[in-house]
């Protein structure tokens, strides 16, 4: 869109590395209006919002945080499409004053493009901190860019970023920066790219930039030029670009050139590197011992926290909220058809509270994971788990969405977006929901006092190794023979630790929350009325229903595990979600919910044995509707999806199997 | 100032090198370059045990590399004597 049209509508693509405090800026300017959506056809959140100033609306677009504008990667693709395809009418480029070379690369890049750029120096404090001294106006004289200089996490320089935005919105003319050069070296191949393409480059890339692009190895332009260009003109443009192999360190040496340029008069160093808290800290934080005890120490304390204020609160919510809801249902509709009641009060409620009660400890996790984020810590905790994770061929990132699964396998699935290289996104979210989440731990802390008394925690304990185990096993197994065995490369920052900002993470709690409630709450409720009619239908009874049915058909494969029908249906309406399992039995076995009138109906119907294969089958088995789901929409395949839960099928079934069996071998338990 | 040349993985923890070569795929090449390792570039060995991924700094950034990574970055290491 152009200003002319709608004077009053300006559009801002905000862009900037990771670890500059761009999504600090971001949820500065736009608080909660902003938006969480995906960009387009792309499983890559996007974040939008606006605010308005001097009487104009400024949408402001959060693009991917990415290193650079060449597309080996999906962000980096979209970033830079965004600028090139969307022309935003300014890009604010954040960059961390504290690491000012650096995050100046992906300005250097974004300066070959035409949108006008305000730099944001960030986290001036930071720097200062270091004695790192920057003058803002001798880098903003040898950039030819409006340079301002911020401290977002202290609400500092916002005011005049905004009126820089709205200065250059307005007079797009007065736009002429410094640009990085193009060294003699390269100007007579990059001339000889431009002659071959000339005519050639896909509207509305720029042709000289296309062809630098090229030089650089961009996987995704010279894709499309090799299917726009005809095969002898590709064969000369490649032939060229064979001959400058590595011109891709020569261009970003060019670039890191002309920045120690730019920023030379402007940046006054420190004779001596400071030794800094970061520093410290790290020394224990990133060891490979105290680093681990630290990541297990910290972990239990997330955990004891989750569980010591959220269960009661989830306990409250059931009894004031959900049950009551059920109770007010019945008696409202006191008179109405059965099937009506029983529809609304225990489908549709019983599935939507069961969304509900999840919350407090969906919350508190999170929030203790934003803020372990918000510090800089978990980058520490993907470094330390490296090693182990490498194993698997995942890397040290896959980490933090397979700690996530611990709280719901739902955010562990939506999390492994942070992954790099499809392969190991793919296997970490298959392996994600092997990960005992809060839901299934629930079960289990019902279960196992009844079947194995005093020796619950004991077995609780076993049963959250055995699925840590399996899922080491599966993830090494998938890693060689379904995926090939491919190597990705553990490159990441480690960015320095920081005081949390509150702001930053109750934005992050909130969207996480939003999305698990928009997400999974609409999925669950559907299928937990589906479930809710199979268990009732034809005959109003679930010993006589469809549900039952399909347990008795499942009843032989049982008897391997000592089970019998009535398990296999507790089983089967886990699915909707985990906690179910408890339901059902008590439904089954006429007991109700209560633990002590469910303890004497179910101690003496297992042996230990089939206790004991039951709960690890429960721990393995197919995970939630809601995170099936999030498998489909994550994967945008229902192939893998399939695959996913036919090999869990598959898993919790042998191990079932084998721990009875084995049990009986031996004698124990039987 | 006499300078031997070691793949990064070989630096010890304090030692400064600069980089002179790197191997591996483009598409490494690239992340790598984009981060500021271009030739010539110093990096600082921050933690480095003998297995496992280590962290260097480089151009102000703490980076943690694999170890494998680490060794298709050929350093010249500079000696230093005071250290």
């Amino acid at each position: 869109m152009t200003n002319d049209q709608i004077p009053n509508q300006i559009t801002v693509a905000l862009a900037g590395q990771p670890n500059v405090g761009k999504s600090t800026v971001f949820n500065l300017l736009t608080g909660l209006s902003q938006r969480v959506g995906n960009w387009p056809g792309k499983t890559i959140e996007q974040k939008s919002g606006a605010y308005h100033h001097n009487g104009a609306t400024v949408q402001i677009v959060d693009l991917p945080g990415t290193y650079s504008l060449t597309a080996n990667s999906l962000e980096e693709q979209i970033a830079r499409d965004y600028i090139i395809k969307e022309k935003p009418d300014v890009v604010v480029a954040i960059v961390n004053a504290a690491a000012l070379e650096r995050s100046l690369y992906l300005v250097a890049e974004l300066l070959e493009l035409s949108a006008p750029v305000v730099l944001g120096l960030n986290m001036t404090d930071v720097a200062e901190q270091q004695r790192m001294h920057i003058e803002p106006h001798v880098l903003e004289a040898a950039l030819c860019l409006p340079v301002v200089p911020m401290v977002a996490s202290k609400n500092q320089g916002m005011r005049e970023l905004v009126e820089a935005v709205d200065r250059l919105a307005s007079d797009p003319d007065s736009y002429d920066p410094c640009r990085p050069g193009i060294r003699e070296d390269h100007q007579a191949v990059l001339a000889q790219l431009q002659q071959i393409i000339a005519g050639q480059a896909p509207e509305p890339y720029p042709q000289g930039w296309v062809a630098l692009k090229l030089l650089e190895g961009d996987q995704e332009i010279t894709r499309i030029m090799q299917e726009r260009l005809s095969p002898e003109k590709w064969e000369q443009v490649h032939s060229i670009l064979m001959e400058h192999e590595d011109a891709i360190l020569a261009v970003a040496g060019a670039r890191y050139e002309w920045i120690g340029r730019m920023v030379r008069a402007a940046l006054v160093r420190p004779t001596f590197g400071q030794i800094i808290l970061t520093d410290r800290v790290d020394r224990v934080a990133t060891h490979p011992f105290w680093g681990l005890l630290a990541l297990v120490g910290i972990l239990g304390l997330v955990f004891w926290l989750t569980y010591a204020v959220g269960a009661p609160l989830q306990g409250l919510l059931d009894t004031y909220l959900v049950q009551a809801g059920a109770e007010g249902v019945r008696a409202a509709l006191n008179g109405a058809p059965a099937w009506l009641v029983g529809l609304l009060a225990d489908g549709v409620i019983g599935g939507a509270g069961m969304v509900v009660t999840f919350l407090p400890i969906l919350v508190i996790f999170f929030a203790a994971l934003g803020l372990l984020e918000d510090v800089g810590y978990m980058a520490r905790a993907a470094y330390v788990m490296d090693r182990f994770m490498h194993l698997m061929g995942l890397h040290g990132k896959s980490f933090l969405p397979l700690f996530l699964g611990f709280g719901c396998n739902v955010p562990a699935v939506m999390g492994a977006r942070v992954v790099e290289g499809q392969k190991a996104r793919l296997l970490t979210i298959l392996v994600a929901p092997l990960m005992p989440c809060t839901a299934r731990m629930a079960v289990v802390a019902v279960l196992a006092p009844i079947f194995f008394g005093p020796y619950a925690t004991l077995v609780a304990g076993g049963l959250v190794g055995l699925s840590l185990v399996m899922l080491a096993i599966i993830g090494i197994a998938l890693h060689e023979f379904v995926l090939g065995g491919e190597h990705v490369a553990f490159i990441m920052e480690l960015p320095l630790y920081h005081l949390p900002n509150p702001r930053t993470i109750g934005l992050s709690v909130w969207q996480r929350s939003v999305a698990f409630l928009k997400k999974s709450g609409s999925i669950i409720l559907v299928v937990s009325v589906v479930v809710w009619a199979l268990s009732v239908l034809p005959g109003g009874e679930i010993e006589s229903s469809y549900l039952a049915a399909m347990g008795r058909l499942l009843a032989p494969l049982g008897s391997l595990m000592g089970l019998g029908w009535q398990m296999m249906v507790a089983l089967l309406t886990s699915f909707v979600a985990k906690e179910n399992t408890i339901a059902t039995l008590g439904v089954l076995y006429s007991a109700g919910e209560e633990g002590a009138r469910l303890a004497g109906a179910l101690s003496g119907v297992l042996t230990p044995a089939a206790a004991l294969a039951f709960l690890a089958m429960q721990m393995l088995f197919i995970p939630c509707v809601a995170t099936v789901a999030t498998i489909r929409q994550e994967t945008a395949s229902w192939r893998w999806t399939a695959f996913s839960v036919a090999l869990l099928l598959v898993v919790s079934f042998a191990v079932g199997i084998a721990i009875y069996q084995g049990a009986m071998l031996v004698g124990w338990g039987v | 100032m006499n300078e031997q040349r070691i793949s990064l993985s070989a630096l010890a923890p304090g030692e400064v090198g600069v980089v002179r070569q790197l191997a591996g795929g483009r598409g490494f090449i690239s992340r790598l370059a984009t981060l500021g390792f271009t030739l010539g570039a110093e990096v600082n060995m921050v933690q480095n045990f003998g297995h496992g991924p280590l962290i260097v700094n480089i151009r102000d950034t703490r980076i943690a590399l694999g170890r494998g990574e680490a060794a298709k970055v050929v350093v010249g290491r500079i000696m230093n004597n005071d250290q």
